[in-house]
């Protein structure tokens, strides 16, 4: 028995919402006296694998899953949970969570909880596990009845937390030979953005109340002082004001950071769902009737053309001061 | 073309939410059911849009009781020529997709969309499990969506970006918001999605490997703090020592 998290790379590293995984599944290992093994696709510098709790690291082998194709991944997976002897498995929940989990849980047939938000709580054979439901509004406890389990979890719903450990790094090779997925690859746009969206430790966001994609300026300046991703609501979007990657919301991205600011959003229902779960939220609206206020820890009534460049002021001097 | 769309049945985005029987059940009463708009605006639409432009026969597909057929007319109002109801309580992601995947596999489909994630419990699961049992390939997150001579060309969101892929038919995909506008049905539609075909189909064998327990509200925030904007130190200073968010 053992537990079994799927980890990805990006730019090199092992991604935060990877390691925030590898954490959860470790705590999951002690829980049931057994250890964790991360698996990994590609070259990376993979200690900060060990460090977040995994005993074991088994490197995917086989050139069909350098796409990330989902199918060849789940046969990959499945491989590694036999050689594992896992009963456990955990994603994050992202792009490549949402669509190679649920196909790995039909194929072992374990129950599956996707956008897992808090600790597993086992005792015995039962075995459960929270998620937000209804966007985000409440919070469900599912109860696992099958003998594997396949859990997604919510990315940021924990703090990274890195210790001294290493694990024992092997190559793992795949047989994929009897899989041959029919879908080809013929182009991949990446976003220019430095920071990855739904990993972001901090966003600002803003919406129609900034009047056009030219004073997009200042939001990027702050972001930048703070060292924080920008995103925008769903008519910015639209309007094409920024690409529809920075938009947050029920259609858009949903995210979670520690601070999330609003600027010039009036806070629809549809945009508060991709982002209530964010730890801190601060609004500044020119309406003090805006609904966001209703949602916020923090709130300036004020224009944000008058605002915004005295946080950004405010920003570089507690900087100076900080450091 | 015949093409399969999964819709769900799902309280409306403004509903206020609560529980019922020990906060082990959705309180239903008097919500407003709709289905879920992944699963109309994008996946629905944008197959309507390619049977109008090329023929063939849009199929809507729906795990639950009697009570959804509101909601399944809607979608022949919108323009789907007929509908499949599995008789059946939809409350695990793999059971629904036993049930849809019982149905489909002997019928031809060349294409079965779903939503990318039903508006209640977010689980992003249906299709990629479909996909698993009827054993074929699976594109989620589509944004744009074009079929030529039997092959599929799909944009579709991953990490930080976009991906075009290329895909013969048949496959499974998930909708997202790109996909197609949404559309209302006209009072024509509206008539004729009275007469066209509702099949109601037994539920097959199932298993059910998952359950909720129960529910609880999220938190709501506690009141808003207020900032003078002539001082947004203010802010920087209580995002340091209050919120610890900096």
């Amino acid at each position: 028995m053992s537990v079994l998290i799927y980890t990805e790379i990006a730019k090199g590293k092992v991604k935060k919402s990877s390691l925030e995984a590898v954490n959860y599944g470790s705590r999951i290992a002690a829980q049931l006296n057994t250890t964790a093994t991360a698996v990994i696709v590609g070259d990376a510098d993979v200690t900060d694998l060990g460090k977040a709790g995994a005993k074991k690291v088994l490197k995917l082998k086989n050139d069909k899953l350098k796409d990330l194709n989902g199918q060849y991944l789940t046969s990959a997976i499945e491989q590694a949970v036999t050689a594992e002897s896992a009963d456990v498995v955990i994603f994050p929940f992202d792009f490549t969570g949402k669509e190679v989990a649920p196909r790995l849980a039909a194929r072992l047939k374990a129950g599956i909880v996707a956008g897992a938000v808090d600790n597993p709580v086992i005792s015995g054979d039962s075995f459960s596990v929270k998620k937000n439901v209804f966007s985000g509004k409440a919070i469900a406890n599912y109860t696992l009845h099958s003998a594997k389990k396949v859990i997604s979890l919510l990315p940021n719903s924990f703090p990274v937390e890195l210790k001294d450990g290493s694990a024992e790094v092997v190559d793992f090779a795949v047989n994929l030979d009897a899989v041959n997925s029919p879908i080809k690859v013929k182009e991949v746009k990446k976003a220019t953005t430095e920071l990855n969206l739904p990993d972001a430790e901090l966003v600002v966001s803003a919406g129609r109340g900034l009047k056009g994609p030219e004073n997009w300026g200042m939001i990027e300046e702050l972001a930048k002082e703070l060292g924080a991703a920008t995103a925008c609501s769903r008519p910015v979007a639209d309007m094409h004001w920024r690409d529809h990657h920075e938009h947050v919301g029920q259609t858009g991205v949903a995210i979670r950071p520690n601070l999330y600011i609003a600027i010039g959003i009036s806070g629809a229902i549809q945009h508060l769902a991709g982002v209530n779960g964010s730890k801190t939220i601060v609004v500044i609206n020119s309406d003090k009737e805006a609904p966001f206020f209703k949602s916020a820890d923090y709130g300036i009534v004020g224009d944000a053309f008058e605002v915004v460049p005295k946080l950004i002021a405010a920003v570089k001097n507690f900087k100076a001061n900080h450091n | 073309m015949k093409i399969l769309v999964c819709i769900s049945n799902v309280p409306d985005t403004t509903t206020k939410i609560s529980f019922v029987n020990n906060d082990t059940a959705f309180n239903t009463a008097g919500v407003q059911f709709v289905i879920n708009p992944y699963d109309e605006w994008y996946a629905l639409v944008r197959a309507l849009e390619l049977k109008e432009a090329q023929g063939g026969n849009v199929t809507i597909i729906h795990v639950g009781g009697a009570d959804s057929e509101a909601t399944i007319r809607k979608g022949l109002a919108i323009g789907a020529d007929d509908a499949v109801r599995i008789d059946s309580d939809p409350n695990d992601a793999f059971a629904v997709a036993e049930q849809i995947a019982a149905y489909a596999k002997d019928k031809g489909f060349d294409l079965i969309m779903a939503g990318k994630e039903t508006i209640n419990y977010n689980g992003s699961m249906v299709g990629a499990m479909l996909a698993e049992l009827l054993n074929l390939p699976f594109v989620s997150m589509a944004t744009k969506l074009d079929v030529a001579s039997n092959v599929a060309t799909i944009e579709h969101d991953i990490d930080g970006g976009v991906e075009v892929v290329e895909c013969p038919l048949p496959l499974v995909l998930s909708a997202n918001k790109g996909m197609a506008e949404a559309r209302i049905p006209n009072m024509r539609g509206i008539m004729a999605a009275r007469t066209k075909p509702l099949q109601v189909v037994a539920a097959a064998a199932a298993d059910k490997l998952t359950s909720i327990s129960n529910y609880t509200l999220a938190k709501g925030r506690t009141d808003c703090k207020f900032i003078d904007a002539a001082h947004p130190e203010k802010l920087i200073e209580l995002l340091h020592t209050e919120a610890k968010a900096i």
